[in-house]
């Protein structure tokens, strides 16, 4: 679409669009079109930001995070947790260690064996929380390193259970980029069958149009205009219902679950503001193509 | 220099020859009749005239260019030298008369606010200033060729071609319609009126100074002394 295409459209011409006659139902088919689209283009969106947002916040947060566990019997246990604190300190690209209390490491167990669970009689591993700064460091040599001096540790990165996490989230943002890409070209299909209804509707009107000495680019403004307008008005609607709908959906709390975080967050409200734009986009190439198909057939 | 010529023109659709040889000048200010019986190829003809069909043979000029050469654009411009009168008139039903007679002002971006008073002349030249707010479907027979006769000079075109104007009316309105065609033509208008109604074409000459044109076997030719 050009500047002196959206010129026209948004200047109209009263006289012009009087020439096309109210048409009842292709009018109505548009608009609610355009508008269920533009409802399921907002969730689609949602959904795409949503698992952008997941996988990135996974990969960042299990990038940064590494557990050490020391399974030792209980004397030896507070020596060894010591000692790995140790060269955890000395380990370049580690920002912090810390040891996790008895509560915490009940408080992780507690989903499988109840909030009542005796630690203590249980020989239950140390573990550490290891916390990477910026470049990260070297988990294959503090392995090697731990293994020498610490009998029993066991540094896990998270990398075997990050990964498909990751590709997963990833997968669901491609899933949702793809259903928008989907939904809009089902919306140009809809658009441009409705287009191609109204102008054999009207072919008489195109045919006197033409013959009192109307140019193409006149004729096709018309339609253009009125079914622009109509998909606009259809999107609009729609995108407001389908924010409408996110809003109402969950936030995200402390379970921080994926179905609670479905939504959007700060200028990615804007995000739907683009949808009936570019579904009155849609809707003026669509337009503009069957115009032009139905004037070559016109001397 | 002719307005519009015809030189050596046949046109054939679907492999069928409907006009073979055909060559004509139309002077400006003159007076043309096209006659022949129903289906020999008038409005073929008069559709040639005004680039609604391209010949298959031959060259149709029209204001010095040929026709074939134009563009879509260009096409649309010359329809506006052109008033058009056809068979069915091709009215816009939703559009009250008066803007349906202003059709041409309109898709030409004219100022309809500067073009109301030529637009109410016309209107009342034709007869039909009390129909105004009509829509075409409510009009009789002789108000809609009326309207369309009105509807083809408003762009005050240099030639006008009328397709069977009188087709449909009854004689006094077919005197009528004639009347309006020879005081155009008086104005300095070029015309060419396809008619089968050999009557109309006699009361005509009394008239005015016309030339009969006959199509008879897809060839053109003048008509003989009995018209």
């Amino acid at each position: 679409m050009k500047k002196g295409d959206i010129r026209e459209l948004l200047a109209g011409d009263v006289q012009a669009d009087r020439l096309v006659p109210p048409s009842g139902l292709t009018a109505h088919l548009t608009i609610f079109v355009s508008g269920a689209m533009a409802f399921l283009a907002v969730f689609a969106l949602a959904l795409s930001l949503a698992s952008g947002r997941l996988a990135d916040r996974w990969a960042d947060e299990l990038a940064r995070s590494a557990t050490l566990r020391i399974s030792a019997s209980a004397d030896q246990r507070a020596v060894l947790t010591e000692a790995a604190l140790a060269i955890l300190e000395q380990t370049p690209g580690v920002a912090s260690a810390r040891a996790m209390t008895p509560e915490e490491q009940a408080a992780l167990l507690a989903p499988w064996f109840g909030a009542s669970l005796p630690l203590d009689s249980l020989p239950v591993p140390q573990l550490i929380e290891v916390v990477a700064d910026g470049p990260g460091y070297d988990a294959e040599g503090l392995r090697l390193r731990l293994s020498a001096e610490i009998p029993g540790a066991v540094l896990d990165d998270h990398t075997r259970w990050r990964e498909p996490l990751v590709r997963a989230a990833g997968s669901l943002r491609t899933l949702g980029v793809f259903s928008v890409l989907l939904i809009g070209c089902a919306m140009a299909a809809m658009i441009t069958l409705a287009a191609h209804a109204g102008l054999a509707a009207n072919a008489q009107v195109i045919e006197v149009l033409r013959l009192v000495g109307a140019q193409d680019r006149y004729i096709a403004n018309a339609f253009e205009r009125r079914f622009t307008l109509r998909a606009l008005i259809g999107a609009a609607g729609g995108m407001a219902l389908g924010v409408f709908g996110v809003a109402l959906l969950p936030s995200a709390g402390d379970a921080d679950g994926f179905l609670t975080g479905l939504g959007f967050q700060g200028a990615g409200w804007l995000v739907p503001l683009l949808v009936p734009l570019l579904g009155a986009g849609v809707a003026f190439a669509a337009t503009r193509a069957a115009a032009r198909r139905r004037l070559e057939r016109l001397q | 220099m002719a307005v519009i010529s015809l030189e050596q023109v046949g046109y054939s659709y679907s492999g069928k020859e409907l006009l073979s040889d055909v060559s004509v000048d139309l002077s400006p200010g003159s007076f043309h009749f096209l006659t022949g019986p129903s289906g020999s190829g008038k409005t073929t003809l008069i559709k040639l005239c005004y680039g609604a069909l391209l010949p298959t043979v031959g060259r149709v000029r029209a204001f010095d260019a040929d026709l074939a050469a134009l563009d879509r654009d260009q096409t649309a411009l010359l329809r506006r030298r052109v008033g058009v009168v056809h068979q069915d008139c091709r009215f816009l039903d939703h559009l009250p008369l008066a803007d349906n007679i202003a059709l041409p002002l309109i898709v030409s971006g004219r100022d309809m606010g500067q073009e109301n008073t030529n637009l109410t002349d016309l209107m009342h030249w034709v007869g039909l200033s009390a129909r105004a707010d009509a829509l075409p479907p409510e009009l009789s027979g002789g108000e809609r060729q009326r309207a369309a006769l009105a509807r083809a000079v408003i762009m005050s075109p240099d030639v006008i071609l009328a397709d069977e104007p009188t087709g449909n009316v009854d004689w006094d309105m077919s005197q009528r319609l004639l009347k309006l065609l020879v005081e155009l033509n008086r104005m300095g208008k070029t015309v060419l009126v396809a008619s089968h109604d050999l009557a109309l074409i006699r009361a005509a000459k009394n008239q005015v100074q016309a030339r009969v044109l006959r199509i008879s076997e897809k060839r053109l030719q003048l008509a003989g002394a009995d018209l």
